[in-house]
């Protein structure tokens, strides 16, 4: 059974005070994810992830489509008592401590009142924070809230966890925690559908990854499916608006963008591009390894969406 | 019910006993013994009667203030700082978070004048020396403030699943002073004629009506409302709350929350 | 059907329910305390005290006064109540409030004045009124002219009319019919001719319904009384002259050459009784004539406004 069936969901938001004109905010948006992985969601800031998110969480309402959460409806209540949600720069209660918080939430999450105390303590030191006892949140810092919002996510040990950018926040060594606590919770077998803009840590946990950008989805995959095909590539800028033939024969795949062109192509091809270029007279500009897989895919696919929304407007 | 309502309704108290709401007892208490000092010291006859009307007025005001600032935030606020996204992720209805919020509001106003009603009978002692039988009147008044404060409740926290505090506020206050004057509204509406009356009659029928629940002046004068007059005040003010917040429900339900 | 179309049905329901009750609720509450904005006027019964209370709001107080002031006429009217007790004390508080508000003065002229059942039958409350209103409003001419109807019509106190008519024609604009009404008071006080004028003057110069029709009333009355007045003498010269009554009307009428069967206002023709009295078909039709009334007859209830405006 999949763990989230995303089927066609889609928002268009109303803008502007007077003459109210429609925004899209998603594309429809199809995507499965399945029991027990991690799965990334990325995209740069605002491409619709909180905003897909949300719809998920039942926060927005979305404009058409529809949705299954662990087999449910989604907008079932009893689907929410097993999910676990971190917003992004999540924010509480300020006048409670965190232990009145994560009590307060395990009664609306109904967990019961002899359980509740054990699992308030054992989250909170699975997160991380001790000697936070008698403390209002107001005088907690970013990286404590943050803290604190994965611990009421996984307070109700719920079957799947949603994190909005979970790493935001975090120094490197509390990244570090987090991507241990996701694999953890990996290993007993829950689900974990986690949002984005940083990719080494989408690429050192996901099984699989979905790019969106402007509200679209761009692609999805296993990250090694995804990555085969941009190993060992170079990027190559060139000053101008012309694709010289030569490029394309070494199997470039060509972009303008205003007066550069971006072209992606093999490694090994990269002296006879070069050599190309300065036949035609063409100003290079830089040459760059893409240095992570992932990222040359992601640039790829972003770059790819920016050229063909240059192209359509 | 859902003992998530109550969960709610007691996070909100706690809120509002953090936010230091209890601290206007202190203010109440310092102008009710300095008045009660005062019309003691100079003695027209009329203590008692400056004793209640002062004191029920400022039970009422300092109701109707707590009321508005607070019910006005229940909703927008939480909204605005995202507090709410961590609990309408749980299996929390939106309509089971209006309705907590309404009775932690309305559970803090009770513990509040049953604060100040102790005070106003200790300044009432403290002018009197004694305890006469219309004095029990003044609970009436008092459990009639209260019907009150229930209405404005539901109305701030119908203005917060729509609008931003400021403008909340401002419609909540004007609905306070307009219904105070429901009567001569109503009054109005009964000198138009034509489509103006009709307009004018619905307004007039829509507003709250908390003329028949003031009755301070006539408790000061010790004279009770009839048993029936309480009865349908009381029906009058459930219906009313149940209006504003089926209102509030119906808003919320449908908001998105950017 | 979703968890949340299902709570909108609810919540749809509910407040169909309760708006519903609201209203009938009201209806029952408004039944139950039906003078109760006239209450806090007598709790509070001290101008002073209602304008200190007021906040400075006081011209949008005095408004709101003046509404219950007419309200509370119309209920006990309407419920054809004997007595305005609280009428006095309302102007009171709204000219206090505003005292350049000028309805509530001719309110007072034309109701607070005259007897039960007809007004609150305070005359000399109406006389301090009025005097506050000029004092606060010495260039209105109207107000020195509603008192010198007053002191006309209440306390038939000609000489005093005829001095306030005076001093208010006096005052820069105002209406020449003053003067005229000043010298007449001197010699022609009882005529028919100057109560006519003194009343059209009332109507002609008040938009409100009340007194309008109030007035109306009082022309009507008026023309009657005239009518009477005139075919008595009538009857009495053809007793005179012939040396015993007429048999009829239509004799009468013939004896003094008259156009026709003379009529009332609302067309019904005069009664002329065997003792030789003129008479009034209806004369509950017309609460404020003198003559022309059965012996022993007593106005059956309140005047009824039935002339529509």
């Amino acid at each position: 059974m999949a763990a989230i069936e995303i089927l066609g969901l889609e928002k268009t938001y109303m803008v502007g005070f007077w003459r109210k004109r429609p925004k899209r905010a998603l594309q429809p948006l199809h995507l499965t994810v399945e029991e027990g992985e991690i799965f990334g969601f990325l995209g740069p800031n605002g491409a619709g992830k909180t905003t897909t998110l949300k719809i998920l969480m039942g926060l927005v309402f979305p404009t058409a489509g529809t949705a299954r959460i662990l087999g449910r409806e989604w907008t079932d209540p009893e689907v929410k008592a097993q999910i676990g949600f971190l917003p992004e720069q999540p924010y509480f209660y300020d006048y409670l401590t965190a232990h009145e918080l994560l009590d307060y939430y395990g009664q609306l999450s109904g967990v019961p009142g002899k359980d509740r105390k054990h699992r308030v303590d054992e989250v909170l030191e699975r997160v991380g924070l001790t000697d936070i006892k008698g403390v209002q949140l107001r005088k907690f810092s970013k990286g404590m809230l943050q803290r604190t919002g994965i611990a009421q996510a996984i307070l109700h040990s719920p079957k799947l966890v949603f994190f909005d950018e979970p790493m935001s926040g975090l120094d490197p060594l509390g990244r570090r925690e987090v991507r241990d606590l996701m694999e953890q919770l990996k290993h007993e077998g829950k689900t974990v559908f986690f949002s984005t803009h940083i990719l080494s840590d989408a690429e050192a946990l996901c099984d699989r990854v979905a790019i969106i950008n402007k509200g679209e989805l761009r692609g999805v995959g296993a990250v090694e499916d995804l990555t085969s095909t941009v190993q060992g590539k170079v990027e190559v800028i060139w000053q101008g608006t012309q694709v010289p033939s030569s490029m394309r024969a070494l199997g470039a795949e060509c972009h303008v963008t205003g007066d550069t062109v971006r072209a992606v192509l093999p490694e090994n091809q990269q002296d006879a591009a070069i050599d190309a270029l300065r036949r035609e007279r063409i100003r290079l500009i830089a040459i760059t390894p893409l240095r992570t897989s992932l990222e040359a895919y992601f640039v790829e696919k972003l770059q790819h969406s920016q050229t063909t929304a240059g192209k359509t407007s | 019910m859902s003992p998530r309502i109550l969960h709610i309704a007691r996070n909100t108290f706690r809120e509002a006993v953090r936010d230091r709401v209890l601290y206007n007892l202190i203010a109440f208490t310092l102008l009710l013994s300095g008045a009660a000092i005062l019309v003691g010291q100079i003695s027209f006859d009329i203590e008692r009667l400056v004793v209640i009307n002062l004191g029920l007025t400022a039970v009422s005001m300092f109701g109707v203030v707590i009321a508005i600032f607070i019910g006005i935030g229940l909703v927008s606020k939480e909204i605005e700082k995202r507090t709410l996204y961590t609990v309408l992720s749980r299996p929390v209805r939106r309509w089971e978070f209006i309705v907590g919020k309404f009775f932690g509001l309305a559970g803090t106003l009770v513990v509040n004048t049953f604060c100040m009603a102790i005070g106003v009978f200790g300044a009432l002692f403290y002018v009197a020396h004694k305890f006469t039988r219309p004095d029990a009147l003044i609970l009436v008044a008092l459990y009639f403030i209260v019907l009150e404060f229930l209405i404005i409740c539901s109305l701030a926290l119908l203005f917060s699943s729509f609008s931003s505090p400021l403008l909340s506020a401002v419609f909540a206050f004007s609905l306070f002073v307009i219904g105070s004057f429901a009567d001569d509204l109503r009054g109005f509406a009964g000198l138009t004629h034509g489509f103006t009356r009709w307009f004018a009659t619905g307004a007039a029928y829509l507003v709250p009506n908390f003329s028949a629940l003031n009755v301070i002046t006539a408790v000061a004068h010790e004279q009770g409302p009839s048993p029936q007059l309480i009865l349908q005040n009381t029906l009058y003010a459930l219906f009313y709350t149940a209006m504003a917040l089926s209102g509030a429900v119906l808003i919320f339900e449908r908001r998105n929350l950017k | 059907m979703t968890a949340r179309q299902r709570t909108t049905i609810i919540a749809g329901a509910c407040l169909a329910v309760s708006m519903t009750a609201c209203v009938f609720l009201l209806r029952h509450i408004d039944r139950l305390r039906p003078k109760a904005t006239i209450d806090d006027a007598l709790y509070i019964s001290s101008p002073t005290m209602v304008k200190r209370a007021s906040l400075g709001f006081n011209g949008l107080m005095a408004c709101i006064y003046w509404t219950r002031t007419i309200q509370y006429f119309g209920h006990r009217h309407f419920d054809r109540a004997h007595s305005y007790n609280e009428l006095g004390p309302l102007l009171e508080i709204t000219t206090t409030l505003d005292p350049q508000l000028f309805p509530p003065y001719q309110f007072g002229a034309s109701f607070l004045a005259p007897k039960p059942p007809n007004g609150a039958g305070e005359p000399a409350r109406t006389i301090q009124l009025m005097e506050y209103g000029i004092a606060h409003n010495p260039d209105n001419w109207q107000i020195y002219y509603n008192l010198g109807f007053v002191y006309y019509t209440e306390l038939k106190d000609y000489t005093r009319a005829s001095e306030v008519f005076a001093r208010g024609s006096k005052v820069p604009g105002a209406h020449p019919f003053l003067k005229i009404l000043a010298a007449q008071m001197a010699e022609h006080a009882g005529d028919f001719a100057t109560a006519r004028l003194l009343w059209s003057a009332t109507f002609e110069t008040s938009h409100e319904t009340n007194i309008r029709q109030n007035a109306l009333e009082h022309l009507r009355a008026i023309s009657v009384d005239e009518a009477v007045t005139n075919l008595q003498a009538a009857v009495t010269r053809f007793g005179e002259k012939v040396g015993r009554l007429p048999s009829s009307m239509s004799e009468l009428v013939t004896a003094e050459h008259l156009p026709g069967i003379p009529a009332d206002p609302d067309g019904n023709a005069y009664q002329l009784t065997p003792e030789g009295r003129i008479q009034l078909e209806k004369p509950d039709d017309f609460p404020f004539v003198t003559k022309g009334l059965p012996p022993g007859y007593k106005l059956s209830g309140l005047p009824k406004f039935h002339t529509k405006l």
